[in-house]
């Protein structure tokens, strides 16, 4: 064949350093660990043995407990984020986007500050304020007259989790603040002009006419959501620990695959049964992901000005 | 006239509302750096009040100074972060030129195949991430923290990139071919200095949750000489969590780094953002 064109070595050039990386460290290991589900230890090293593991993990009462437990306390952390971290994210970013408003500058840098500290800080941070010892928390509620609310809302297993979602919350509204912010400021003032013609203002304004605009962002930001919850792990890991306590109420699937993997305590470290739950995440996350983009995505519509 | 008033009105309800919520998200902040300035007993007595003077101690800070390696933490993050930054930024960037501007075979298999990893947390391959840096022997090592860091930021740097880059004019490139430079010197002294804003936005996303991250340090790098500062103050709480001062004093030199580097950032931020690439 005769070539019509040189083969464009440059092109080979520019996408060969971060193929090759991306390749090598996040693609292979990804795989690996898939593989490494269907192998366990037994007389010999390693055997393989199928889907056996994944029966294990779901049928065998030893771990399904913890697997149920994990992926329900998950589902919970996750639709607290839902209900709390988004609508408050829009909130703020529809107040922030209102024409004419001092200092957006200020209130956008200040709620994003929560967002840029690591985990390690947050959860500590929160913990000497919710701490019945230091109190913050008990002093606050006193001097408003509720000091009858207060109660240890991390060490009780019924409220453990919420708080620490919550926390999470705090942490990370900053980000569908920015970009249903920066979603909003696209929508052109022709749109608005023509809405205010129309006497379609404030409150109207934007369910009828910004809300429909910017649910591809609101659609986004879900999804994001969705995968960083079901890959959470640091925040629990710092406040609770590895055995995410009280009596696992606040375990989730990350802290779940840490113990499995590397072991705590009394049980040893088990890379079979952590890959096992690797690819199960693995595999939540795709449905996740595909439901949203085959189920969801397609019905959006899109506006192009 | 009633318009003027009631959007006066509104606008103060505005205000009202944002200044609660600026002050919910600073406020922990507030208290913890307050507190480390302050002696033990002045913590506890009164934890809102500012540092007075009768109060005011450094205990804190000098037990942080005198028992942990703190300095050493924070040149492993910094040698982690601003090593990882620069190869996702230019690997990322050559890529997504690669992307954008040539048409060959494969260009979209090839985009969708490395936005796969925007959506896949590169978490889930630990267990074999860490089989393979046992391996080559590169556990306990900065460079792994750096080879891994890298892969996981790519995805969204070359997603966000090539969205910039397509924006670059044609014309402006072609005028260079036609003076005779080099597809590479195109590359680096036209389009890399015009996407320099994008640069910093994917510089902001890609290094705030490599230096927050504990997971990696604390699986690939967990020895005394190679911890960040991330996991080095997770420990050091651990062994000092009665000792309140140091706490405290760890706490908000943890803080102070992210804080300048943010706020020095932050304007580049939402410019690169309302620019137009995560729509």
């Amino acid at each position: 064949m005769a070539q019509r064109k040189a083969f464009r070595w440059h092109i080979a050039v520019f996408l060969a350093p971060a193929v090759l990386v991306y390749t090598a460290i996040m693609i292979v290991p990804l795989f690996g660990t898939l593989n490494l589900s269907l192998f366990n230890t037994g007389e010999g090293g390693r055997v393989f043995v199928g889907l056996r593991n994944f029966a294990t993990l779901f049928g065998d009462p030893r771990w399904s407990a913890s697997f149920w437990n994990a992926l329900g306390n998950n589902a919970w952390f996750f639709l607290v984020h839902m209900l709390v971290q988004n609508p408050v994210g829009v909130a703020l970013a529809a107040l922030l986007s209102s024409p004419r408003l001092r200092g957006a500058a200020f209130y956008r840098t200040a709620i994003f500050i929560p967002t840029i500290l690591s985990f390690v800080i947050v959860g500590f941070v929160w913990k000497l304020i919710l701490s019945p010892i230091w109190g913050i928390a008990p002093g606050m509620l006193d001097a408003v007259g509720l000091k009858s609310l207060f109660a240890p809302w991390l060490g009780r297993e019924g409220t453990a989790l919420t708080t620490l979602a919550l926390i999470s919350v705090w942490q990370f509204v900053g980000i569908p603040m920015m970009l249903i912010y920066a979603a909003l400021l696209s929508i052109p003032d022709e749109v608005i002009e023509a809405a205010e013609m129309d006497g379609v203002t404030g409150w109207s304004q934007f369910w009828k006419i910004k809300l429909p605009l910017i649910l591809p962002s609101i659609g986004i930001i879900s999804i994001l959501t969705f995968v960083g919850n079901f890959n959470a792990f640091d925040l629990i890991y710092v406040t609770q620990g590895a055995l995410a306590g009280p009596n696992f109420s606040t375990d989730i699937l990350g802290t779940f695959l840490y113990r499995t993997f590397f072991g705590f305590q009394l049980q040893i470290g088990d890379p079979h049964m952590g890959a096992t739950i690797a690819t199960a995440m693995f595999g939540i996350i795709l449905l996740g992901v595909s439901f949203y983009l085959f189920a969801i995505q397609r019905r959006l519509r899109r506006y192009q000005f | 006239m009633s318009q003027a008033r009631h959007s006066t009105a509104r606008s103060l309800a505005a205000h009202a509302v944002l200044i609660l919520y600026t002050v919910i998200a600073l406020f922990p902040v507030f208290v913890v750096v307050i507190n480390s300035f302050k002696n033990r007993r002045a913590i506890f007595a009164d934890p809102l009040a500012v540092p007075t003077p009768e109060s005011f101690d450094l205990v804190g800070y000098r037990t942080v100074l005198a028992q942990g390696d703190f300095v050493l933490y924070f040149q492993n993050s910094l040698i982690v972060t601003v090593a990882s930054l620069f190869f996702v930024l230019l690997f990322g960037a050559m890529a997504a030129f690669a992307l954008s501007e040539y048409r060959f075979r494969g260009n979209m298999l090839m985009g969708l195949y490395l936005a796969l990893g925007i959506m896949i947390p590169i978490r889930l391959g630990t267990v074999a991430i860490l089989q393979m840096m046992v391996a080559s022997g590169l556990v306990n090592t900065l460079t792994a923290l750096v080879l891994v860091y890298t892969a996981q930021g790519l995805p969204l740097a070359v997603f966000i990139l090539s969205e910039f880059m397509r924006g670059v004019s044609d014309d402006l490139k072609n005028a260079g071919r036609i003076d005779g430079l080099s597809e590479y010197t195109i590359f680096f002294r036209l389009v890399l200095p015009l996407v320099r804003p994008a640069m910093a936005t994917v510089a902001v996303f890609t290094m705030i949750p490599i230096w927050n991250d504990l997971w990696f340090p604390l699986i690939l790098a967990p020895s005394e000489a190679t911890k960040t500062v991330t996991l080095g103050s997770q420990v050091f709480i651990g062994q000092f969590v009665t000792n309140w001062n140091a706490v405290l004093a760890a706490l908000s030199l943890a803080i102070l780094p992210v804080l300048v580097l943010y706020l020095i950032f932050s304007r580049q931020l939402i410019r690169g953002i309302t620019a137009g690439a995560v729509k």
